[in-house]
């Protein structure tokens, strides 16, 4: 699993990651945007420059590869054995949905097949949860802050996992397809919409 | 008709042999855990991590509660019952899940705080004030034809939810001839709910979302504000009634012509939202009306068969058969 956070200037970042993704991908990769209830034409602003599907989640729905996730506004995103779930507890630092939240989660649940992406933000979720991912096994990549539209939350993450992996936007898909491509840890065991293995 | 209330009536003499199936068994999907599996999560590759340890200590955790106490939350979601459990670890200072099953165990007012910390009891006045559109344009028009109508509000929290369709009722010319059920498993939110007293800082929240959801008049009508809160107006609690009720172990208590529950399901495991849908299908007749959560869905239900849509992005569906 792959694990995108992202909060104020996010829109470019998440769309230069959906774009740079190939069609055959099959490592399941969310992201997480901090953004208001109201806000509904996300999913389709990322659908537009992606041939993966891109797909706002439901309660109880089932994790596969092939899919981008978008985590809902006004929830927050668990992973939950082979399915994401939904709470609407409280706000964690003013955010539902919370990066923390998820990243603590999929660091549960995935361990070493975890890899946590933090990008722009100007506030501080993220470094938490990337800090348990990789107290898990798993990788931290964060984008270089000062390619970041925010820097804060990037440096947020880096102060809290000094050993993160800093690259620029536009080094970052290449970046996550090499791991996919390399790193057979990181291939859906179960559930992919594609079972056959390269 | 009043609401069937039997506190703390778990089903358990015919759970006895639960004892042996410590939790609800992993969705077929899961896998079982090899012997290599095992061999892993011994060594533990990467200090700390025992996903499967943590898993039997909240397992246990969830079982002795049970019974003990008779609270089940052994079919409550995962993932988010974990996260609230490390949090009153955490707030307490201990150390593992298995301390906590000590002191839970031995000292009922611990148990009084993690069931705080279990039940979730945020909600909101007019909360997707789409949902409020959808239902007005497409489920009024099929109550105006009912010479009584009874609603069902599952899992109502501390009745915002309630009091926005009694004020929806009303703007529509219903309310006089609806019974608003409003039910939870939480007595201490059934209380409060009862006083009508919100805050008033918002108010202003509230408001808009009234407006959002189509109200027609000045939200401001509909209360008082007094120092310590908003007090509703008392004629719209004249046809609801609050009572305690357990989606898990309780019965259905009336047929409804529509039944609400929203952000509810989403706490339960799949295993436990099947069998409530199968309580909310029989507690419909015939083109009753079910409303879900904004992201909650009918897909893995059971029951996708037996409604259609009414609203799709809305989720509001209506039993077919
Ligand atoms: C997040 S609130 C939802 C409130 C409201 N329906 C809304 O959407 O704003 C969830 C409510 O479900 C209640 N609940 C949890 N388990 C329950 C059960 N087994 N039976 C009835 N209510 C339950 C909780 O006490 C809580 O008040």
């Amino acid at each position: 699993m792959i694990a995108v956070g992202a909060s104020w200037g996010g829109l470019k970042a998440l769309r230069a990651i959906a774009h740079g993704l190939p069609p055959h991908f099959r490592v399941p990769i969310t992201f997480v945007q901090h953004r208001s209830k109201e806000s509904a034409g996300l999913r389709d602003l990322l659908q537009d420059c992606t041939a993966l599907i891109v797909c706002e989640v439901e309660d109880k729905q089932p994790i596969m590869g092939g899919y981008i996730y978008l985590a809902p506004p006004d929830y927050h995103l668990l992973v939950d054995g082979d399915e994401f779930s939904l709470s609407v507890d409280e706000p964690v630092r003013f955010s539902r949905p919370s990066i923390d939240v998820f990243f603590e989660s999929v660091a549960e649940r995935f361990g070493p097949e975890a890899v946590g992406v933090v990008l722009t933000g100007a506030n501080e979720d993220g470094a938490e949860g990337l800090r348990q991912i990789v107290a898990r096994g798993g990788r931290a990549i964060v984008q270089d802050p000062r390619t970041a539209e925010s820097a804060i939350m990037p440096r947020a993450a880096l102060r809290a996992v000094p050993e993160a992996h800093t690259l620029p936007l536009e080094r970052l898909t290449p970046y996550l397809i090499s791991l996919a491509t390399s790193d057979e840890s990181m291939r859906p065991r179960r559930g992919s919409n594609d079972e056959a293995r390269a | 008709m009043a609401v069937q209330v039997e506190p703390g009536s778990g089903d358990r003499g015919g759970e006895g042999s639960r004892a042996v199936e410590l939790a609800p068994p992993d969705p077929p999907s899961a896998a079982v855990p090899t012997a290599g599996d095992i061999a892993a999560a011994a060594e533990a590759p990467v200090p700390g991590y025992h996903p499967e340890l943590e898993r039997i200590e909240i397992q246990l955790l969830l079982e002795g509660i049970y019974r003990h106490y008779g609270f089940d939350f052994r079919s409550y979601a995962y993932a988010s019952l974990r996260r609230r459990i490390w949090k009153r670890i955490d707030a307490d200072r201990l150390k593992t899940i298995s301390a906590l099953q000590d002191r839970v165990l031995h000292d009922p007012s611990m148990m009084e705080r993690l069931l705080l910390d279990l039940s979730i009891n945020v909600t909101a006045m007019f909360r997707d004030p789409g949902f409020y559109v959808a239902f007005r344009r497409d489920v009024v028009p099929a109550l105006r034809t009912y010479p009584f109508i009874r609603i069902w509000h599952a899992g109502c929290s501390t009745g915002e939810e309630a009091y926005s369709m009694a004020i929806l009722l009303e703007e529509e010319d219903l309310y006089d001839r609806t019974r608003i059920y409003a039910t939870d498993i939480n007595e201490v939110v059934i209380r409060k709910a009862k006083e009508g007293i919100f805050p008033l800082d918002r108010m202003q929240e509230y408001t808009q979302n009234y407006l959002r959801a189509g109200g027609t008049r000045s939200f401001s009508e509909y209360y008082t504000a007094m120092y310590d809160g908003a007090l509703f107006a008392p004629r719209l609690m004249r046809n609801i009634v609050f009572s305690q009720h357990n989606l898990v172990t309780d019965r259905s208590f009336a047929e409804c012509n529509v039944i609400l529950c929203r952000n509810v399901l989403i706490y339960f495991d799949r295993n436990l939202q099947q069998r409530v849908h199968k309580l909310f299908y029989e507690s419909l007749p015939i083109y009753g009306y079910l409303g879900l959560g904004s992201k909650e869905s009918l897909r893995f239900s059971g029951f996708e068969d037996n409604y259609e849509p009414v609203d799709r992005r809305e989720k509001i569906y209506r039993k077919i058969q």
